[in-house]
């Protein structure tokens, strides 16, 4: 066992991690930071997806040693400290972008990613951002409508489908 | 997956002696290597990690024009770092879905040489030379077969150097679940010639499809192979898609990527 430190929703914390310790256990099973969800652990359905130094990552294709000294954001890190949502998180909310809900922290962590580098994107490049991320509830459309409304964009048009 | 060791040098030289110890086994992105693990079909002693070498990080120009790529470097990376050569960015920017191509890296794909990957088509098509710790190796004695490559045990590829050519493209049918390439084809238009490599088709993995290139070298458009397909033998079939579908594709895809290279 060795001991990884990493900074984690802007707080240093660290545990023990063996060599195949995954950075999603690490971050469920030690820190018991539970939000990140392992869907299928073979880097397809993205429930998993984290930021680590600024970049969205999936968490069960990344080793916790690998994120020594690295700043990992997770879905605990988006609300206020009060619990009030960000922008993203209560559009979800008000759109409907969620139904049982498993998907949810990874389809945020993408959004996120999605419009720090991209702002204002299109219904087509939202689609194209999340093609690692797998929903088997809400057949998308929400989820893609959330994030152009969060993005400040008028999805009065678009049909609740 | 069982346990191994981890070491994450900072040097290629500390890397190199790192797998040194037997059953070492190198990690680059980890996109592939981790779920083969996973699965068990690999169990490594050692994993030593080439994420922390510096030297193997980022994109530079050649005093030959050519692209240098660190071996280090992620897909992300490369498709928002290659605009020199747009063909090359356009097919890393298609790879697996965004948080695996900020992870994945091109010199991982290489040394896998997974024979439905995308980079061995951009390398070969590119007469790329792939620069490890120990020399240099030209692209078509590169690969040799489905995950199979010039790589001696334990040798790192450091860096991979593309000639920019004149116009390129790179088309892909996407198997619809996997997201691999069914098939993709890379068109090179150089001075002195075109080349054409084409990933997912074959049973022996990368391969450059010569009588196109010949056709295409006296002219390039997709008239000049028109009717033009690879025989179907030696093609994979498998519940994706038959011989007979691939070489088709092939054709398909060849004139799309001509077309779109212009």
């Amino acid at each position: 066992m060795s001991q990884v430190t990493m900074t984690v929703n802007g707080k240093e914390m660290s545990g023990a991690a063996e060599g195949r310790t995954l950075l999603s256990q690490f971050l469920r099973e030690t820190l018991g930071l539970t939000g990140t969800h392992v869907g299928c652990d073979t880097s397809q359905c993205g429930a998993c997806v984290v930021h680590v130094d600024g970049v969205a990552i999936k968490a069960c294709t990344m080793l916790a040693l690998e994120a020594e000294g690295a700043s990992v954001d997770t879905i605990e890190g988006q609300a206020a400290p009060d619990g009030t949502l960000n922008a993203l998180q209560q559009a979800f909310q008000d759109h409907h972008g969620l139904q049982c809900g498993f998907c949810t922290p990874g389809m945020i962590m993408s959004a996120a990613d999605l419009l720090k580098n991209n702002p204002q994107p299109t219904e087509a490049e939202v689609r194209h951002h999340l093609e690692g991320n797998i929903c088997r509830c809400t057949g998308y459309h929400n989820i893609v409508k959330a994030i152009l409304a969060a993005s400040g964009q008028d999805v009065s048009s678009i049909a609740a489908e | 997956m069982y346990n191994f060791d981890f070491e994450k040098p900072s040097t290629i030289a500390d890397a190199v002696s790192a797998l040194g110890t037997e059953d070492a086994q190198a990690l680059a992105g980890g996109q592939t290597l981790l779920p083969t693990m996973k699965q068990r079909l690999a169990s490594p002693s050692k994993l030593v990690s080439l994420n922390g070498i510096a030297e193997m990080q980022g994109i530079c120009t050649g005093d030959d024009g050519a692209l240098c790529i660190g071996g280090a470097t992620t897909h992300a990376d490369v498709a928002a770092g290659a605009g020199a050569y747009p063909g090359l960015a356009g097919l890393a920017a298609g790879i697996g879905d965004p948080a695996v191509r900020a992870r994945g890296t091109i010199g991982g794909s290489l040394a896998n040489n997974d024979p439905s990957a995308c980079y061995p088509a951009g390398a070969l098509a590119s007469g790329a030379t792939l620069v490890t710790n120990a020399r240099e190796i030209a692209a078509d004695d590169y690969f040799q077969g489905m995950f199979t490559t010039a790589l001696d045990e334990g040798e790192i590829l450091t860096e991979v150097r593309f000639p920019v050519p004149e116009a390129s493209n790179y088309q892909k049918f996407e198997q619809p679940a996997s997201r691999f390439a069914l098939v993709g084809v890379f068109v090179a238009k150089f001075a002195d010639g075109v080349r054409v490599a084409v990933t997912g088709a074959s049973e022996e993995g990368v391969f450059r499809w010569t009588e196109a290139e010949t056709a295409l070298s006296g002219n390039f458009s997709a008239e000049a192979i028109a009717d033009m397909a690879p025989g179907s033998d030696g093609m994979i079939s498998d519940l994706h898609g038959t011989a007979a579908y691939r070489a088709h594709l092939v054709g398909v895809l060849t004139r799309r990527a001509v077309t779109a290279a212009g």
